[in-house]
């Protein structure tokens, strides 16, 4: 077992996911804490451009790892292939951005090798001999600090927005690119994916709005809906929903804002009635001021709010649009 | 096709959660619903079985207070449940849960196993996928459709930022299932009725213990998360409120 860490980053059809240097971030100061030495391995068929584009960054060595199975995503062949890799080059720990594609293979791989995933972490901190990752809880209301009680290697993700990509720190030199074949027999492959697609052409794009007034669960019925839509006019902005708003059918999915959604970054992000699952704090938590509408004093979007209001949001919000319209002349 | 579904008891959204007094879970006197995705994978099931006939089992894991979500599986069209019950289960981490349930339906022949996507407590979303492993089928997660195939089945994962793939896999196989997959059904009367005479198999903690093992992973704390920025407050009545939010959307936020 070498003292390693081993950063895995994401492409998709021959392209860095982004969120990757954030995981690169992460594995920059992990090194920094532990004094272990840090590699990056990119998985994939023909990705080598990938490889040298990570070598400009500080870490000591890149793994090319090369399949022709890999060409699209299947778990059978994500997991077979890193599974050879990490047994021949023994890292203690390895880290991953907690993407779909992620969350659909790490846990195999760990398993296949007897090992287990602290998922979706937030944050670590060395307690002690002992590595702790942080971890959101029930939804975001708890924090827990989470430990290994098996051996090596160990398997981590990270959430996006986690660590900043942009802090990732630049080599003194191009790293070494250690280029690794593996095969994986065809019939090990059991799933056959078709190309990803979008369902239709989506009509609004809310990523470029300035204003977004979204709501969640607490807008109880649909006709309440148009409560929201009021305030959104009155400030000229658009409106958004969480996830279970969407699944209803009372917004279309296509304004629907979250992990499975949009990430948004508006000026004002107007939370109607929305707790603040970790799943839609993702898509929003970019927005430059938050104000949350909640009658739940706990409730985690509050955590990531610059004004919490304290209050049933069928008493405040027309209140609130007869001020703004006064106030808008 | 005979299916078995994976669901888990999960204290209610908005029950207010309070730490135990070693800091390491919640206090259990909260109320208590099924886990959202489970309750749309358990749909999901129904319909498959409506259309292609066969069985649709439910298990869970959790003490005698998660037997209402069997309960209300039964009444809403399942066959018949598994219950391991324990109140020990609720420690366990994904690898043991999963592991947990091999073990528990290690003489039964399912075509096909769904969970939701990840739970409300925990959130690890891998317990589908470890069992999967463990009974060495494939997987896909975050399905949104289901069909049959002559070959097995073609499903609809979700993949980010508005994208989907169709996946053609054999069965039997492990699904995870997104919520928003299909609307969910009530239990009817008569459901609810028939539901008190359908089998529920419990398992003892004694019977699985062997298979479980340890858990890998372990909460050495848990606490209430920091607060990384500066909240403030607006309380009161609710016309103050609105004139104070104003004052700042003109004037700080800067959007008026």
């Amino acid at each position: 077992m070498a003292d390693t860490i081993l950063v895995v980053v994401e492409q998709r059809e021959g392209k860095l996911n982004r969120v990757s240097w954030e995981t690169l971030v992460a594995g920059q100061m992990l090194a920094a804490e532990t004094g272990w030495a840090l590699e990056a391995a990119v998985v994939g068929a023909g990705v080598s451009s990938i490889a040298s584009e990570i070598a400009g960054k500080k870490v000591g060595k890149i793994y090319d790892i090369e399949c022709s199975a890999l060409e699209s995503y299947t778990p059978d062949a994500f997991s077979a292939v890193l599974k050879q890799v990490l047994e021949s080059k023994q890292p203690r720990l390895v880290l991953m951005p907690h993407t779909y594609q992620v969350r659909d293979f790490i846990p195999k791989l760990a398993t296949a090798m007897g090992r287990t995933v602290i998922s979706d972490c937030i944050g670590f901190r060395k307690d002690g001999e002992k590595l702790l990752f942080t971890r959101q809880m029930f939804q975001g209301k708890f924090a827990a600090d989470v430990s290994f009680t098996c051996d090596a290697p160990w398997f981590v993700t990270f959430q996006s927005g986690a660590f900043r990509g942009d802090q990732v720190e630049a080599g003194a030199s191009a790293a070494p690119v250690e280029t690794v074949n593996v095969e994986v027999s065809a019939d090990a492959i059991r799933t056959k994916p078709q190309p990803p697609f979008k369902e239709a052409k989506q009509a609004v794009d809310l990523t470029q709005a300035e204003v977004i007034v979204s709501v969640g669960r607490g807008i109880k019925e649909q006709k309440n809906i148009d409560l929201a839509k009021q305030l959104a006019d009155a400030l000229s902005g658009e409106i958004a929903a969480s996830r279970p708003i969407c699944d209803s059918g009372w917004l279309p999915m296509d304004r629907q804002i979250g992990s499975s959604g949009q990430t948004v970054s508006p000026k004002l992000y107007l939370a109607l009635g929305i707790s603040g699952a970790i799943q839609h704090i993702v898509g929003m938590k970019g927005a430059r001021s938050v104000v949350a509408v909640n009658k739940d004093r706990e409730a985690p979007i509050f955590e990531i709010a610059d004004v919490a209001v304290v209050a049933n949001l069928f008493d405040v919000v027309p209140p609130l649009v007869e001020e703004i319209k006064k106030a808008k002349g | 096709m005979k299916i078995l579904v994976c669901m888990k008891q999960v204290p209610q959204k908005d029950a207010p959660l309070k730490l135990n007094e070693s800091g390491t879970w919640i206090r259990d006197d909260v109320s208590y619903e099924v886990n959202e995705p489970d309750a749309y994978a358990l749909e999901e099931a129904l319909r498959q079985k409506e259309k292609h006939g066969g069985e649709v089992v439910v298990i869970t894991a959790g003490p005698p207070r998660a037997q209402q979500v069997l309960r209300e599986a039964l009444a809403k069209g399942a066959d018949r449940a598994i219950h391991l019950e324990d109140n020990a289960f609720v420690g366990l981490d994904a690898f043991s849960t999963a592991r947990a349930f091999a073990a528990a339906i290690k003489d039964e022949q399912f075509d096909l196993i769904c969970t939701g996507l990840q739970s409300d407590d925990y959130g690890f979303a891998q317990t589908g996928v470890i069992l999967a492993e463990l009974l060495r089928w494939p997987h896909a997660t975050i399905i949104m459709q289901i069909e049959k195939t002559d070959a097995g089945i073609k499903v609809k994962r979700e993949l980010e930022a508005g994208y989907f793939q169709f996946v053609d896999m054999p069965l039997p196989a492990v699904l995870t299932i997104q919520s928003g997959i299909n609307k969910l059904r009530y239990a009817t009367l008569i459901g609810i009725k028939q539901a008190k005479n359908k089998p529920l198999r419990k398992v003892a903690l004694a019977k699985v213990q062997q298979a479980i093992g340890s858990n890998l992973q372990k909460i050495e704390r848990m606490y209430i998360p920091q607060k990384t920025k500066k909240t403030e407050y607006l309380e009161g009545p609710p016309a103050e409120i609105a004139k104070k939010l104003v004052d700042k959307l003109r004037n700080e936020i800067r959007v008026l």
